[in-house]
Parts: C-alpha cells; structure tokens; sequence
C-alpha cells in the first residue's frame, strides 16, 4: 500500500515537474482546453437559463373555452359538469360576459368605445388552469372541449412553448455534437503532447524498461499530466463562464429595469461544473493513455530491432 | 550447485534471415562467473540480451533460475529483470541528470522508499570507487569513471545476476584490472557473473571458466 502511494506520489511529481519545465507550452495547452471547452459549456448554460424560463411558463399554462353567444344557462351548467370530471386539469373559473366587460372596461381605459358599443359583444367563457400538463395532453383535451356543444373556440397558448421545447431540443444536440467533436479533437491535442514528451524522454523510457520498470510506471506520469491538464483547462473554462455570465447579468439587469422585471442568467450548477472538470479530465487521460500504449509499442518494437 | 542459466539448443535469427546464434545448449552454475568470448559480431550480445528478454529466441528453452523464459509473458519481463543486473555495451547512460540519480534509477521503477534508495545508491557507488563523483554531471567523467557507473547502477538493487557486455572496451589494461576487481568482489558474495570481452589479456589471466562463441555457435 504504501509502495502503491509512493509510486502515485513519483507519477505526480513527475507530471508536475513535467508542467513546470515548460510553463509557457502547457499554459497554452490549458488555455487550448478551456476555449475549446467554454464553446459548448456556455451554449449549455445559456439552454439550462432557456429551460427553466420555459419551465415557469408552463407553470402557468391556460385553456381558454368561448362559447357561442348564443348559449344558454343549460350549455354552461353542461360544460361545467363536464369539466369537473376532468382530473387532469387544476381548476377552471368562469367568467360571464357581463364580468368579462366589466374588467375589460377597468383594464384598458376603453369605457368609452365599449359605451359607445351599446351591446356586449364578448362571449362566456371558461378559463381552465392545466397546470403541469404535456403538450400532447393539452392538444387531447383542447380536441374534446371543442367536441361540446355550443363551443365556439378553444384557444391555448402552447404554439410558443412547443417551439421552445422544440429549439431546446436542438439546443441540446448542437451540444451534445459540438461536445463531442470538440472532446475528439482535445483528445487528439493530448495524444499529440504527450507524444512529443515520449520523443523528448526516450532514452529514459526505452533504459527504464529494460532495468525492469513495467508499463505502468512508465505510463503513470503521462497520465497524471493529461489529467491535471485536462481538469485544470476545464476549471480556467469555468472561470472564463463565471465571469462572463457575470458581465452578461450586469447588463441584463440595466435590461431588466426598463421593463420593470428581474432577468437573471443561473451559472453552472455544483453538479454540472463537476461534470465539466470530469469530462476534460477523462478527455485528457484517454489522450495520454492512448499516446502512450501507442509509442511504448513503438518503442519496444525499435529497440529490439535495433 | 544448481544452474542459474540454462540454454537448451537456442537459436536466434534476425531479420533477414542472419542467423546470429545456432544451436546453442550451455548450462551455468549460480555463484559461476563466466567470460564469454569471440571476434566482432560472433553473437555476444545476442547471448546476453536472450537472458534478460531484449530478444527473444527463435527456438530453444532459456530458464533463469526456475523460470522458462520462453513461457513469461511480456507483463512479467520487467519482474524478471529485476533480478538481474546489466551492463550494456552502449552503456545508456542518461546525460540530463547527475551520477547519483543515474545510479537511483533501478530502485525508482521498483518503488524502493527514498530513504533506503539514497544509502543503497551511496553503497554501490563507494564499492565502485565513485562517492565522490555523486553530483556529477556524468558527461564530465572519464571512460573508466562512466563504466564505474554503469556498474554501481547494475548492482544497486543487489541482482543475483549480474551481466556485464564488453566493460572493460576501451580501458587501457589498468582500469579494466580495477573493473575485473570489481565484477571479482560481487562473485566473491555469490553473484552470478557472465562478461562477455575479447580483451585477449584479460581472458589469458583468467581462472574463470571461458565460453568462446564463433559465428554464433559455441566452440569452446
Ligand atoms: N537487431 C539486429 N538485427 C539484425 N542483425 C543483428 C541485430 N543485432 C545483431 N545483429 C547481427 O547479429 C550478429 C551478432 O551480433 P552481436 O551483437 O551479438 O555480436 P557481438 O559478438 O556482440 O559483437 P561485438 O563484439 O561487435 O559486440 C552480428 O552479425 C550482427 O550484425
Ligand atoms: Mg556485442
């Protein structure tokens, strides 16, 4: 156990003398990672912001049923039953036309043209709270109370949030994509790092083995130092996210003020900014350990051959 | 006493069909030093670098103590090497570091505790005569000063076997007396000893049992 440790502590040292011995390379290589990182962590942040307002939106998602100015007390008593035994939806008002006109008048300062109107012309109503529903349940439900007599229009306001969802979801694929390229080709900047340390450390490795170190003591430092850099790129990301969110609020707020509301963009959660160093992390290893399974068995190969 | 080296009708051919060793069939003792000879390209090193799996055979057993090394599987090569001590004959030393972290090296990739490294690096490098040499930079010393190194660096992990390819190449015959001293001293405390040379002087003076190779085959 302890040999294991002091093994651990060789390797890290070693990767960390590795990075100080030539600053200025592997801080460029950090700031490689972070720039390539922030691409798709910040598309990520501003889609996380995106969902949730869509989310408080839903939240107060509504249903409204027009009946034809015709109907009478015995078609409204009718949709009333109806909608009472309807257990997916949370509650519904009605709202006669006279109430209707009344608020109307408050609201806008129209009493004038709508005096001037002499006869009401708005319809009863019933105003429904779906509460929490689907898009697909809304558009059910929207289908049956149009299916009721005397129902003139069933109007609901999901069109936008279903672009929304629809945006969000290739939001998330442009993320997952981008994510995944650029994951590649960090990959590729690692494995080619390392490479060039191997070329640099040769004659130590090929003398290392043949005094008995195993694959995995020569590996070990490699590894290590893909890693740190990596997790290290992905923190310097991080705090290039923090900082600009940061600016952004400041101005969103100024925003926000002209319209009398509060606008402000979440950073990364603990969890996913865990993710993040994780992810580069783990992008770093797989660089460096494919590196080096690579040129070890190049090396082996050269070294008995000649 | 049992023999530490076995080679059972061994052959090795390079690429390009060079046969460089043909049916060799040899048998050491442990605490046996041994001196193998022949002209350039006779098929030394070759012999040499079969026990320590830098090559493998062709065909033919080669055991190691109780180990077949025909049957180790490449993860256990580096186990068996680290009872062996080499000297090569291209020496390897590493030049971006001082004699005394080039002497550490074999204890480094065995995990040895720093503590106990340093003392045994100190040891190996008193009974080659280069103590004093420790923070030197090694392209600083002379021949016989950096085959001293190669030495205190094969011995340092005190390997029951030590193997020695051409040390005294190049030394005027008074160091490579100090060198014989040297390899004498470890073989006196029961160290396998195997030297390939055809330094004549050394092998005419010699008790020790001498294997002669000719165009890779043993005549001697
Ligand atoms: N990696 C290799 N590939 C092809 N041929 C090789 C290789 N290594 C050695 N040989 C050939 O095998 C033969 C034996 O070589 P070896 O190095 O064993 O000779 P040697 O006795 O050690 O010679 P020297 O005294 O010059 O060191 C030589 O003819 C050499 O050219
Ligand atoms: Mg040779």
């Amino acid at each position: 156990m302890s040999s294991w440790l002091s093994q651990h502590g060789y390797a890290l040292m070693r990767a960390l003398r590795q990075l100080a011995a030539a600053p200025v390379t592997s801080l460029l290589s950090i700031i490689v990672f972070s720039i390539v990182l922030s691409l798709p962590a910040g598309i990520f942040i501003l889609l996380e912001n995106l969902r949730e307002i869509s989310g408080q939106a839903t939240d107060t998602q509504q249903m409204t049923i027009m009946l034809d100015t015709v109907a009478g007390q015995a078609d409204i008593e009718l949709i009333n039953t109806q909608l009472e035994k309807m257990p997916a939806i949370e509650g519904f008002l009605f709202i006669s036309k006279e109430i209707a006109l009344q608020e109307l008048k408050q609201e806008s300062g129209m009493a004038e043209v709508i005096h001037n109107l002499g006869q009401n012309p708005l319809p009863d109503a019933f105003v429904i709270n779906l509460g929490h529903m689907s898009a697909n349940e809304i558009e059910k439900t929207q289908v049956v109370a149009q299916s009721w007599p005397k129902v003139a229009h069933v109007l609901v306001d999901t069109d936008w949030v279903r672009k929304l969802d629809a945006m969000l979801e290739v939001g998330r694929l442009v993320v997952i994509m981008l994510a995944s390229l650029f994951g590649a080709a960090l990959v590729i900047v690692m494995f080619n790092t390392i490479r060039l340390q191997m070329l640099t450390g040769r004659d130590e490795i090929e003398l290392s083995k043949l005094i008995g170190a195993t694959d995995g003591y020569i590996r070990r430092p490699f590894l290590y130092f893909g890693t740190i850099q990596g997790v290290v790129g992905a923190a310097l990301a991080w705090l290039l996210l923090y900082l600009a969110i940061t600016k952004l609020n400041e101005a969103l707020s100024e925003l926000a003020r002209l319209y009398a509301t509060t606008l402000t963009l979440n950073h990364l959660s603990w969890k996913d900014s865990l993710i993040l160093l994780l992810f580069s992390g783990t992008l770093g290893w797989i660089g460096a350990r494919w590196s080096v399974a690579r040129h070890l068995s190049q090396i082996d190969h050269e070294s008995t051959v000649s | 006493m049992a023999a530490m080296i076995r080679f059972n009708n061994v052959s090795k051919f390079y690429p390009r069909e060079y046969e460089a060793l043909k049916n060799i069939t040899l048998s050491i003792d442990q605490g046996e030093l041994v001196f193998f000879s022949g002209h350039s390209g006779a098929g030394k090193s070759t012999l040499l670098k079969l026990i320590v799996a830098i090559e493998r055979p062709t065909s033919g057993d080669i055991s190691v103590g109780q180990q077949n090394i025909g049957l180790l599987r490449r993860s256990a090569i580096p186990y068996l090497r680290r009872n062996i001590g080499m000297i090569f004959q291209e020496q390897k030393i590493l030049y971006d570091r001082n004699v005394f972290a080039n002497v550490m090296l074999p204890l480094q990739v065995t995990a040895f505790d720093t503590k106990t490294s340093a003392s045994r690096v100190r040891a190996a490098l008193d009974k080659v005569g280069l103590l004093n040499k420790e923070k030197a930079d090694p392209i600083t010393l002379s021949g016989g000063e950096k085959q001293r190194l190669c030495i205190a660096r094969a011995v340092v992990h005190r390997p029951t076997v030590l193997i020695a390819d051409e040390p005294t190449a190049n030394l005027d015959s008074g160091y490579a007396r100090d060198i014989m001293a040297v390899f004498e001293s470890f073989n006196q405390v029961g160290v396998t000893v195997l030297i390939s040379t055809h330094d004549t002087m050394l092998l005419d003076t010699t008790q020790h049992r001498v294997l002669e190779l000719d165009h890779g085959k043993l005549v001697a």
